[in-house]
């Protein structure tokens, strides 16, 4: 019934200038013109510069940054909403940028299916008429059965003959998520999607999410200020700053080798407990050596592992990864791992 | 140097000038009348058999379909029972005839205005440079006295009842063109940007969201046309349009008071009719809006 991602998509030498001339200027910025004198100097605004990324399908790629860094532009780009000053978005062979508007029409339809900040629901129309917005769009016959299925998916039965306005936030982007789902896209876009609910209900939703896209597999682009969040949804992150690319890796090396003084000051308070890995700071167990009783998952968290080593009184085990042995660890080296090294140099 | 005289053209200029343009328009009447009153005949058959349908019909048939067709658009027991008792007082005071001939002419003018104004709005809302083009000549529709434009529509239409629709229409139309244009241009960017990621074309773009969603202020343009339209009914009725306009218009001649207020009072009559009419479905339209279930 659904469609998972099947091909990556190729972000490539992408430039966004905004303003009247906006060509013209695109040369000197590759060259070295930076954003504060493109602006001064010329009076065109630099959206986003020299971005090159690939996309992996089936998986879930964060795309995380501070207001006006240029991240509602980059994802804009993928269906062409925004059409970029130079560079290619490649999928599946074909180039978005490129496309006529007939084919960027077909794509949208076919392909990519979106969520927005502000749900931009149609506020006319009965939950159930906007779920099935985007298969009415494309004359699709059995929409209104495709959009109950949805709405039950999102767990919102019950509540079809609704208008927008009479749910929740938290419903309304339920069925914002329920009508990018039902389009059966291989892509789904996700601008900010989750920002605008409380705590709380916006935990709910990163937890739909992710049961869903184990099962639904699709290639997911997320778009999010919130580092908490990029680093429970993304299995690959990319970090962008005033328009330019900063770091893009999975949520531990983020954490753990930050590219520079920016990103480092971003990752300080996070909770490195909850995602540091056992094997990531396993150490090899030594030739010989007696090894201890007490065993955890490499995959385990270290906050999990901690609790569990502490329960046990014991303060070594092994890190096995199914059959194999993939270290020892010991508490010393788990709370240092927890311990931001920043903070325990400023505390001393 | 004459400084208190304005340096004004000569008068034999003017003259010849303004000979001219009569002439031309003259000539263009005598070569287009015919053409353009049988381009306008249907327009005239329209409003000939809506008038007979209302007047020659038993008056208790009449009454019940207007109370039905009203509580239709307002659902509202209220308006329609207003509605009757108002049109049963108006026809107790002898203006039925006149009341009907007024009710046809105005449906006929506004479903003109609104045949033509909504794609003029829709256009505008499409284009800003149509939008510059038609906006001063909506303005000038609504300032010129309509006297001045009566002139031309009865050389080419003599008198009668299709250059009073012409007439009408050209003061009336601007609001619903207007507002349609307006209510396109306030939908929300966010919904509209919705739209475009799934793949909409412009003309399901203009269907499942512009139109829907900008239905409430094209309403509210509507209902200005109408009540425009009524208050049209007097200036009309110089030019040979029946109705209740007509009696007032000889009121004023050979000031007859009562006969003044009365037909006055029946075109507010009907002016309060179809304002709480439209108004209340112009309200259902936006049951979307309302909280809670």
């Amino acid at each position: 019934m659904t469609e998972a991602g099947t091909h990556d998509i190729e972000i490539r030498d992408l430039y966004k200038i905004f303003g009247p001339e906006a060509g013209r200027h695109v040369e000197a910025v590759k060259a070295g013109l930076t954003k504060t004198e493109l602006n001064d100097r010329h009076n065109h605004v630099l959206g986003l510069q020299d971005i090159n990324l690939t996309i992996p399908h089936g998986r879930i790629t964060v795309i995380m940054g501070l207001s006006g860094s240029g991240k509602s532009t980059l994802i804009r780009h993928i269906n062409g909403l925004i059409r970029p000053t130079a560079g290619q978005v490649l999928y599946d062979g074909l180039d978005v940028v490129t496309m006529t508007p007939a084919q960027l029409r077909d794509f949208r339809r076919q392909k990519t299916a979106m969520v927005f900040q502000k749900f931009a629901l149609l506020p006319h129309r009965t939950v159930l008429r906007n779920v099935a917005y985007g298969l009415d769009i494309r004359g699709i016959a059995e929409a209104e059965e495709r959009a109950r299925h949805w709405i039950g998916r999102v767990g919102l039965q019950g509540y079809e003959e609704y208008y927008p306005r009479q749910l929740s936030g938290g419903m309304q982007q339920r069925v914002g998520l329920a009508r990018a789902l039902a389009n059966d896209a291989e892509i789904l876009l996700m601008d900010e999607a989750f920002s605008a609910l409380d705590p709380l209900i916006r935990m709910d939703m990163q937890s739909i999410l992710l049961e869903l896209q184990q099962e639904l597999r699709k290639t997911i682009i997320f778009i999010t200020h919130d580092l908490d969040e990029a680093l429970r949804l993304g299995d690959k992150i990319a970090i962008l700053r005033d328009g330019a690319m900063e770091q893009v890796g999975d949520g531990q090396e983020i954490v753990l080798r930050p590219a520079n003084a920016y990103i480092a000051e971003f990752v300080r308070e996070v909770n490195r407990g909850r995602i540091i890995e056992a094997r990531t700071i396993a150490a090899p167990a030594a030739e010989g050596r007696e090894l201890p009783g007490f065993a955890v998952k490499a995959r385990s968290r270290l906050d999990l592992v901690a609790r569990r080593m502490t329960k046990a009184g014991v303060s070594e085990a092994q890190v096995r990864d199914g059959d194999r042995l993939v270290g020892i660890i010991d508490l010393p080296s788990i709370l240092e791992a927890m311990v931001n090294p920043a903070d325990a140099a400023s505390d001393d | 140097m004459d400084l208190i005289r304005f340096p004004e053209m000569s008068r034999g200029s003017l003259r010849a000038m303004r000979q001219t343009i009569d002439g031309g328009f003259r000539d263009f009447t005598r070569a287009w009348g015919d053409t353009l009153e049988a381009i306008f005949a249907p327009l005239q058959d329209l409003l000939t058999l809506i008038e007979n349908l209302l007047i020659r019909s038993p008056w208790i048939l009449v009454l019940a379909v207007l109370a039905a067709g009203i509580w239709l658009l307002s659902r509202s027991w209220k308006i329609a029972l207003g509605s009757v008792l108002a049109l049963l007082v108006v026809g107790y005071f002898g203006m039925w005839e006149d009341t009907m001939r007024t009710i046809a002419m105005v449906a006929v003018c506004t479903l003109i205005a609104v045949v033509v104004g909504i794609p003029i709005g829709i256009l505008m809302a499409q284009s800003n440079r149509m939008n510059a083009m038609v906006t001063p000549i909506l303005d000038m529709m609504q300032t010129m006295p309509s006297f001045v434009y009566l002139i031309p529509v009865v050389m080419i239409f003599g008198l009668g009842k299709v250059p009073g629709v012409i007439a009408v229409v050209i003061y009336a139309i601007p609001p619903v063109i207007r507002l349609t244009n307006l209510g396109i241009r306030q939908v929300a960017a966010d919904v509209l940007e919705a739209a475009e990621a799934f793949g909409s074309s412009s003309w399901q773009k203009l269907r499942d969201v512009q139109l829907p969603l900008a239905l409430p202020t094209i309403m509210a343009g509507v209902n200005q046309t109408i009540m425009m339209s009524l208050a049209m009914v007097v200036v009309a009725s110089m030019i040979g349009v029946r109705g209740l306009g007509q009696p007032v218009l000889q009121a004023i001649n050979q000031q007859y008071f009562t006969m003044g207020v009365m037909n006055g009072l029946a075109i507010v009559a009907i002016a309060i009719i179809m304002d709480r009419t439209t108004q209340a479905y112009g309200k259902r339209l936006q049951k979307h809006t309302e909280a809670g279930k």
